[in-house]
């Protein structure tokens, strides 16, 4: 090679590629903690399985880790979860997508400067100061005077009431930036025909938006299932299978977090059902975040 | 030129416009608008006069200054308040330079392959999974694997890889946003690309980085879940070590002092909540100052 058709460029020095490898191993700490978790899960959950037939843990509808005879059939726990997240569900799509649609079709700068703190103020309490609020407040304040003595200490309504809560500014916030993303000619459009502004939210901005929002939905439903410390103290600890949402309840978060934290031998079989239910626990939150990601990824490419 | 024929116009059904009636639908739907946010202003109000009225009369000195008792009265959260403080800056150690690596990676130097964007899924994926399940992998890796046993370290590590997705989100949100003409003037001058991460891009890209850690700092100090998880313990007498003691947290603390069922312990885990509510807020008001005044000295 000639010097003149030498290109410019010099190669890159070593030390450029020791910062190189040193930031990409950094962003492979995630993938090493996603295969780590899921190979924790997994083998953990084996020696479990090795015990209790899968076919009964999954189908079986008696769960007793504590109490003899041992009984492992998930399904009160997974009830128990769903009750919670449907009750949370309930309070928190209209909660959030009114909120969301204020926010993003009504409010002036001003409004919004005052709604936008409430919301962000409720997503940043942690998660145990509202398991307080479920146990000291909602319960015996709110809930009692209705439903008075059918109402248990815990119970699953004042849990699914909180997590709600929780869960509200998630989906207020995700369906808002979703709002937002409809071009502004739709609108237009749409007030041009002589449509009064609910009329085009309703029947154009809404619709245009749908998928954005039923992912923020999907997404929120996730978190109320891995929710912890909300049921732990509101719902309480009694696997019962039950859809009366007046009596307590167990989760399997609660669950997974009452056997860690009495003093249960870690080689017992109650201890190793704990990762059957956490490989339960995180497929299902998996899932659905999968499935959430897709629909936004799709909805993406439309606009 | 032919006429064209009108239809009668007593065949086409009349268009009313209704507007009244219309309008008044549109009023409703905003009353319910905003009758939504005063039920969730109300819940945050209700949350807070719960918290105060059950808490303040419990908040003195000697409550702060005291450690846990088997009695209510005289019980305090200094190695709760010592526990959160040694295991916040563990884990800002961590998720700084880690999350900011991470984050620069996969925004500057990161092309568009499959590897890079299996990374990118696999960090959103990773903010969704619940808390409760690091616990686990923290359980299985640094207590039992790195034999750190159920000390204070393996709790901050754990939760240092739970925020590690939220402060890699934020920190490559930051970056994106600065454009790409600071690039172009850095790499003009001769730079080489770390020269101009490091001189150029990072500075401009650093009060939403600082803002995204400490918020998610904040998350971290007021969570309790995995932490039940890898062993901390709600009865700690002495002031922890990070290594070899047990110890115990703020949130913690409160859900040890919630699960009782005398009115005294709701009243401490009330008090114990109130020092960690003012704990979020100097995070979030550091989070403001830095963002503000970070931000002064950058114009594009």
């Amino acid at each position: 090679m000639t010097a003149a058709s030498r290109p410019l460029t010099r190669r890159q020095p070593i030390s450029e590629r020791v910062i190189e490898t040193f930031l990409f191993l950094a962003a492979a700490l995630g993938v090493v903690t996603t295969v780590g978790i899921i190979i924790v899960l997994v083998v953990q959950a084996a020696d479990f399985f090795a015990q209790v037939n899968p076919i009964d843990f999954l189908t079986g509808t008696v769960w007793s880790a504590s109490i003899e005879p041992f009984r492992f059939g998930v399904i009160p726990l997974v009830v128990g979860t769903l009750s919670v997240s449907i009750i949370a569900l309930v309070v928190a799509v209209p909660l959030g997508l009114l909120a969301a649609i204020y926010l993003a079709e009504y409010a002036t700068i001003r409004t919004r400067n005052l709604v936008k703190p409430i919301l962000e103020t409720i997503a940043g309490i942690p998660t145990i100061v509202l398991g307080f609020f479920g146990l000291n407040f909602v319960t015996p304040h709110l809930l009692k005077p209705i439903f008075g003595s059918a109402l248990g200490t815990f119970n699953t309504l004042a849990g699914g009431l909180v997590v709600g809560l929780l869960i509200t500014p998630l989906i207020a916030s995700l369906s808002e930036d979703a709002l937002r993303a409809v071009p502004r000619g739709l609108r237009e459009g749409s007030l041009a025909m002589g449509a009064t502004k609910f009329e085009m939210v309703r029947r154009v901005i809404f619709p245009a938006a749908l998928s954005g929002v039923m992912a923020s939905i999907i997404l929120a439903l996730s978190r109320a299932i891995g929710e912890t410390m909300v049921v732990v103290l509101a719902v309480g600890t009694s696997p019962k299978l039950t859809l009366n949402p007046l009596e307590s309840t167990q989760t399997m978060t609660a669950f997974i977090a009452q056997i860690s934290a009495g003093d249960t031998p870690q080689g017992s079989i109650q201890f190793k059902s704990l990762f059957a239910v956490a490989l339960v626990l995180f497929g299902l939150t998996l899932l659905l975040n999968l499935v959430s990601n897709r629909i936004v990824a799709r909805y993406r490419n439309i606009y | 030129m032919t006429a064209i024929a009108t239809p009668p116009a007593a065949a086409a059904p009349r268009f009313e416009p209704q507007l009244m009636r219309r309008k008044l639908a549109g009023t409703i739907f905003l009353g319910a608008c905003l009758a939504a946010i005063g039920l969730l202003l109300l819940a945050l109000i209700l949350l807070l006069v719960d918290v105060l009225t059950a808490g303040l009369p419990w908040l003195d000195v000697q409550f702060l200054t005291s450690f846990p008792s088997r009695r209510a009265q005289s019980a305090g959260i200094l190695p709760a308040i010592v526990g959160s403080f040694e295991m916040g800056i563990i884990i800002a150690a961590v998720t700084f330079p880690v999350g900011i690596a991470a984050a620069v990676y996969l925004q500057e130097y990161a092309a568009d392959t499959f590897l890079n964007r299996l990374l990118r899924t696999n960090i959103s994926n990773l903010a969704g999974v619940p808390s409760i399940i690091y616990g686990i992998f923290g359980l299985a890796l640094f207590v039992r694997v790195l034999t750190m046993g159920e000390s204070l370290l393996a709790g901050a590590l754990t939760l240092a890889l739970l925020i590690l997705p939220v402060v890699m989100i934020a920190s490559m949100e930051a970056l994106r946003a600065v454009p790409n003409s600071q690039r172009e003037g850095a790499l003009a001058l001769g730079a080489t690309r770390w020269q101009m991460v490091r001189g150029s891009v990072l500075p401009a890209a650093a009060p939403g980085i600082l803002t995204g850690i400490i918020l998610a700092m904040a998350r971290a100090i007021g969570e309790a879940a995995p932490l039940i998880i890898v062993g901390a313990v709600g009865f700690v007498t002495f002031l922890p070590a990070p290594i070899g003691d047990r110890y115990t947290v703020l949130p913690i603390q409160i859900f040890d002092w919630a699960s009782r069922p005398q009115s005294a312990f709701q009243g401490i885990a009330a008090a114990a909540i109130v020092v960690l509510l003012v704990l979020m807020i100097l995070l979030n008001a550091l989070a403001l100052v830095i963002r503000v005044r970070l931000s002064r000295n950058i114009q594009w």
